[in-house]
């Protein structure tokens, strides 16, 4: 089918028939898998909190980063947790603001992807601090000392772009959850959920009265959230990019790590979005229009990211400085843990290609494949970006090749479980299809059709 | 609304139309119950747009300068420290986080004011007693002609509601100032 023709709702059921399917997984277990992932996840989660405590009782000697090698596998994991975060916010808030419908299925839980690859993002710098307990001494207060944080430093600017974007985004996803929590306070099977699912509801009652507060609120909170999405990548591109170290130094990273960051968050999106739409028969309202769509949008970024690339080689290239070009045209390209550069090419810019075809982009499976590889090359990008450019310093004498231990690797696999875990839980326990906001589309395009 | 008549309505348009004609009939204080936004509602009900933005954006605004205050205090006044002989006030360098609170603190403010604007939390309510209102969250349309309508009057209010179209009545809370008969 011509995806032009495709609807991003398919058809007209009655208000009831359709809340009925969506909270329907949320009283009961709708998948036989749902149990072993939930205890799979859970026990990868409990290894993660092992490997961290661990790491705190031992310090970051664990790990393999070393001299020239600060940086490794918790700033690479850090920078693609977030950057997964992004596609959340820009589905949520963007879209918004364009009244795009096809944001209106998938935005609850590309909002909960957002919130819980925060999480996971946020372990990272606290864990990386090596006295993680001094961590407030990022925040301007009054000490013995009387010394305050240097502000012109990026690591407090780390910090405030990462605890707002957390915070804006849970009050931006609660904001949205509470008329549906208050449908599910009122079509509750038992008293113990009506209770709960009433107080988190706050006793909203859709009063028109309220509505209209609501709405601009929630406006407000889509028109904060979208500079706030393109700010929070910005900042963290300057952690790199305001040093001195060739290959980081750049004035093109900001715009490049946005792009690469929401290429990656929709990459994430599909990887959430088939099995959720096969195993809960989701198929009439996450439909073939918002895969085409979402895959056109890994397109477009991949197809940016790729120019970046670009970019960087030529302003080496054509910078003269011989740092610089070692850095893009030998570190990058053929020292120790070189693979992952070559990799990062073969996804980010070859893989991708494959989204022009109209038959790739509305194929659940290849699309789903796809972005396996897709998210892979994220992180290799940013493993390539942070590691590889350090790996070769100024003197010789100072090259390092860099090795993670299998306590990196399994704080890796810990915080994807536990990225897992919380999404599982999330799909449990709240409605994780806007249910309000469907059922408004359903009575726009019911009333279009006639 | 603590008190007044409800009437359920089957469809948005059943209760867009009788919003019409009730204030055609000259009643004032009504409010509409629905699942879903409903275009058109807003007008038909003559509320006016909300104030929430216009009080986020002053307060928004000071706790920006605020931030960028603090960082002058911090880095510029209180305790300069030469870093590679980089200035004390470096605005360009105060710019992320000042934007960042910018955001921070407007997001609080709309989210705690929006629930002050609405009277919420309160998780019970004389409506939630209403037979039949638990549907007004799932597929059901309701009017509420509150206590503080000149007009009410228990003994006409439910005839003009059911003539335009309502599919049950009935009176909730403490009506007794709206039993005044003419």
């Amino acid at each position: 089918m011509n995806s032009a023709d495709e609807p991003v709702f398919i058809g007209h059921p009655t208000d009831a028939a359709l809340t009925d399917q969506i909270l329907d997984p949320v009283w009961a277990p709708k998948s036989r898998a749902w149990m072993p992932a939930f205890v799979f996840t859970g026990l990868g989660s409990l290894g993660l909190f092992a490997l961290v405590f661990w790491t705190f009782w031992t310090g970051i000697g664990l790990w393999g980063s070393s001299i020239p090698v600060a940086w490794a596998f918790a700033i690479t994991s850090f920078v693609w947790w977030i950057g997964i975060g992004h596609a959340g916010t820009f589905i949520s808030a963007i879209l918004l603001l364009f009244e795009q419908r096809w944001r209106t299925s998938i935005n609850r839980f590309a909002e909960a992807m957002t919130l819980f690859a925060v999480v996971q993002a946020g372990i990272y710098p606290l864990i990386h601090l090596g006295r993680p307990w001094f961590f407030y001494w990022l925040a301007p207060y009054p000490a013995t000392m009387k010394v305050w944080p240097n502000f012109k430093s990026a690591l407090p600017w780390d910090m405030a772009a990462v605890s707002t974007y957390l915070m804006v985004s849970v009050l931006f996803w609660y904001m949205g959850l509470v008329p549906d929590l208050a449908t599910a306070r009122d079509r509750a099977p038992s008293r113990l959920r009506r209770t709960l699912y009433g107080i988190f509801a706050l006793g909203w009652r859709g009063s028109a009265r309220h509505q209209r507060h609501y709405r601009m609120a929630y406006g407000l909170l889509a028109g904060l959230a979208t500079p706030l999405v393109l700010s929070v990548h910005s900042i963290v591109s300057c952690d790199f990019a305001i040093t001195i170290l060739p290959g980081w130094h750049s004035t093109i990273f900001p715009p490049y790590f946005v792009a690469g960051a929401i290429f990656s968050g929709f990459c994430m999106v599909v990887t959430l979005m088939v099995p959720i739409r096969r195993l809960y028969g989701l198929q009439n309202v996450i439909t073939l229009k918002h895969l085409d769509n979402v895959c056109k949008m890994i397109l477009a970024t991949g197809l940016i990211v790729g120019y970046s690339y670009f970019c960087e080689f030529y302003l080496a290239y054509y910078s003269g400085d011989i740092y610089e070009q070692g850095t893009m045209f030998h570190s990058l390209t053929q020292a120790t843990n070189s693979w992952t550069f070559w990799y990062t090419i073969f996804t980010n810019v070859v893989l991708v290609q494959a989204f022009w075809f109209r038959s790739v982009r509305q194929s659940p499976i290849i699309a789903f494949i796809l972005t396996l590889f897709i998210n892979a090359g994220m992180w290799t990008e940013r493993f390539s970006l942070i590691v590889l450019s350090q790996q070769r310093d100024f003197l010789t004498s100072s090259w390092h090749a860099y090795h993670p231990t299998f306590v990196d690797w399994g704080i890796l696999f810990g915080t994807l479980c536990f990225f897992a875990f919380l999404f599982l839980v999330f799909l449990r326990c709240v409605p994780f299809i806007a249910l309000t906001e469907l059922k408004e589309l359903n009575r726009k395009m019911a009333k279009e059709a006639t | 609304m603590r008190a007044g008549v409800a009437a359920e309505f089957e469809t948005a348009d059943a209760l867009l139309h009788a919003v019409k004609g009730m204030r055609e009939a000259g009643y004032d204080d009504l409010d509409a119950f629905t699942p879903y936004p409903i275009e058109g509602l807003d007008e038909a009900l003559a509320l006016r747009r909300s104030p929430l933005n216009w009080i986020v954006f002053p307060l928004g605004m000071s706790a920006a300068a605020a931030a960028f205050g603090l960082m002058w205090f911090c880095n510029a006044y209180s305790y300069p420290i030469n870093v590679g002989g980089r200035p004390g006030f470096a605005i360009p360098a105060f710019v992320p986080i000042t934007f960042e609170t910018a955001v921070l603190a407007s997001s609080l403010i709309a989210f705690v004011l929006l629930w002050a604007l609405c009277r919420l939390p309160a998780l019970t309510h004389p409506l939630f007693g209403v037979e039949g209102f638990d549907r007004a969250s799932l597929d059901r349309f309701w009017l509420v002609v509150g206590t503080r309508d000149v007009k009410l009057l228990l003994e006409y209010t439910p005839k003009d509601l059911e003539k335009l179209g309502a599919l049950r009545v009935t009176s909730f809370g403490d009506v007794s100032n709206g039993h005044i008969s003419p």
